[in-house]
């Protein structure tokens, strides 16, 4: 009885629904969250993953050792590799490639390269004109990680603790 | 300054349908930037209160938007789908907003500010927000789609629903007021008490079911069980593109400033100011009346019409849409028992001159 009437105030004065209005009020005056994007960016994580790069040793050697683990592991089957042993007797790629319209920036190749040749960088804002430039190869990608070895090397190093 | 023009015989030949058209362009044009400005205040008040921040970059915040929706959507492409019947079609948009943009005609904006003061204005802004019914079921007809067919079948039920209890809550100001003419109405809630003159006192009940229900004859949330994003795409406008969905937005927002301009009107006194005849604000001997003698009854007017239009808005961000049976519930189980009973409450108000409304003081 006393819950029936208690519930049938309620209902007449619509005071859920007030109490629904007076938080949506309150939302109206509250600082906003939106980011001004272009203009603005959100800080990003040194585990971001991102377009993916192959690097170099300081002394300009490309790591990768045509292991073929991160092939191995690509649970999307975006990578190609193709090798072949060099002059100097060491095993290296001949054919690098990453499908990234297959990609799914898992980051398991990041993981799985015993030499950290293939990283995925935290650059996220890229775009390709045509069929085909988002099919990167070893001289794309190798050019990536020449370009932006600094901000690599630096997120490895800010990450390598936690590692 | 015209005289070169209203001397001529021609003028002199056509001069009322000359200056009716020109009174109905400065209704029109004005209307239509307000509806525009109301889709831009629309995003902006519901990205504030989602804690976004809504347009801003086409123009100074945003202020360009509705220009740049405009000119995108009269540029694209009207689509006639096959099997549709292509006048009934293209007539269906004009029928909704022809009668949301009619009953302009007789709503005053100042004690002699009105394109044509009739009579039974009431019965008027009642017969012709009706026909905007046809406008949508006939959409939802000739679209060819079953889509289409539901949202209009749902989207006509609860207008008619809804204009039931809408007609007796106007039912009982025209009691109070004792007249179907708006600006007599309005001028019915003139007194010495400023805002506690106004019928929204007295017909509280039926302001708010008179507000609900214009909520819900609009077809806004919570009520856009006619729209329903998540349930059925658009409803009875689905099949429309280009200038024809337009034409169906325009009268939305058209019939939500329609219904605000009659609340308005009908409870909140219209054009007169809260302050009519408050010489002793608060009993600390402020002269209100004198203080605000100067602002024109038409800014109360807006203010009173923009004070609905945010509740509109702030509806649509607070409330999950109803059930259509709740809707109907709502309707007729609740908001026309509600309002029968206020007209007899009305009755015996006006009949024992309850002051400050009735009797010798108002």
């Amino acid at each position: 009885m006393m819950q029936g009437l208690k519930q049938f105030f309620k209902s007449l004065f619509m005071l859920e629904l007030m109490k629904g209005l007076s938080i949506t009020g309150k939302h109206l005056f509250a600082r906003k969250f939106t980011l001004y994007y272009p203009e603005e960016k959100a800080p990003i994580s040194p585990r971001f993953r991102g377009l993916h790069a192959l690097r170099r040793y300081p002394n300009g050697e490309e790591r990768c050792i045509a292991c073929k683990l991160c092939e191995a592991v690509c649970p999307a089957l975006a990578i190609t590799i193709e090798s072949e042993q060099r002059d100097d007797g060491t095993r290296r790629t001949t054919r690098y490639d990453i499908d990234l319209t297959k990609c799914i920036f898992c980051g398991f190749c990041e993981e799985s390269c015993p030499v950290d040749s293939i990283v995925e960088t935290g650059i996220y804002e890229y775009h390709g004109e045509e069929h085909g430039d988002l099919y990167m190869t070893k001289e794309k990608l190798l050019e990536i990680g020449d370009k932006y070895e600094k901000d690599i090397a630096a997120a490895r190093a800010a990450d390598a603790s936690y590692r | 300054m015209f005289d070169f023009i209203t001397e001529t015989a021609l003028f002199k030949e056509y001069e009322v349908y000359i200056m009716t058209t020109i009174y109905v362009l400065v209704i029109m044009i004005p209307l239509f930037v307000a509806v525009a400005y109301t889709t831009w205040l629309e995003r902006k008040v519901i990205g504030a209160m989602q804690v976004r921040i809504g347009p801003r970059n086409v123009g100074f915040r945003g202020l360009l938007q509705p220009w740049a929706d405009m000119f995108k959507l009269i540029f694209k492409e009207i689509i006639l789908p096959s099997g549709a019947n292509k006048v009934l079609f293209v007539i269906a948009p004009v029928i909704t907003l022809a009668s949301a943009v009619a009953a302009w005609a007789v709503i005053p904006f100042d004690a002699e500010k009105v394109l044509s003061k009739v009579n039974a204005g009431l019965l008027y802004v009642l017969a012709v927000t009706s026909v905007g019914v046809y406008g949508v079921i006939i959409a939802g007809w000739a679209s060819n789609s079953k889509y289409a067919l539901l949202g209009a079948m749902r989207s006509a039920a609860q207008i008619v629903a809804y204009e039931i209890a809408m007609g007796f809550a106007l039912v009982g100001v025209l009691m109070a007021a004792g007249s179907m003419n708006l600006g007599e109405i309005v001028l019915a809630q003139k007194g010495t008490n400023g805002l506690l003159d106004w019928y929204w006192l007295p017909l509280l009940p039926l302001f708010l079911v008179y507000f609900i229900s214009g909520v819900a004859e609009t077809n806004r949330a919570p009520f856009d069980v006619a729209e329903g994003e998540s349930e059925i795409v658009a409803g009875f406008h689905v099949e429309y593109s280009g200038m024809t969905f337009a034409v169906f937005f325009l009268a939305e927002y058209a019939n939500m400033i329609l219904i605000s301009a009659l609340a308005s009107i009908m409870f909140l006194g219209g054009w007169l100011s809260p302050f009519e005849g408050v010489h002793n604000f608060l009993w600390l001997g402020i002269d209100m009346h004198a203080l605000t003698a100067w602002v024109p009854g038409m800014a109360w007017f807006f203010a009173k019409i923009f004070i609905f239009i945010f509740l509109y808005l702030w509806f649509r961000a607070t409330f999950p849409r109803y059930r259509y049976d709740q809707i109907m519930r709502l309707g007729w189980k609740v908001f026309i028992p509600i309002t029968i009973v206020w007209i007899l409450v009305v009755g015996f108000m006006v009949l024992g001159e309850v002051s400050p409304w009735w009797g010798a003081t108002a």
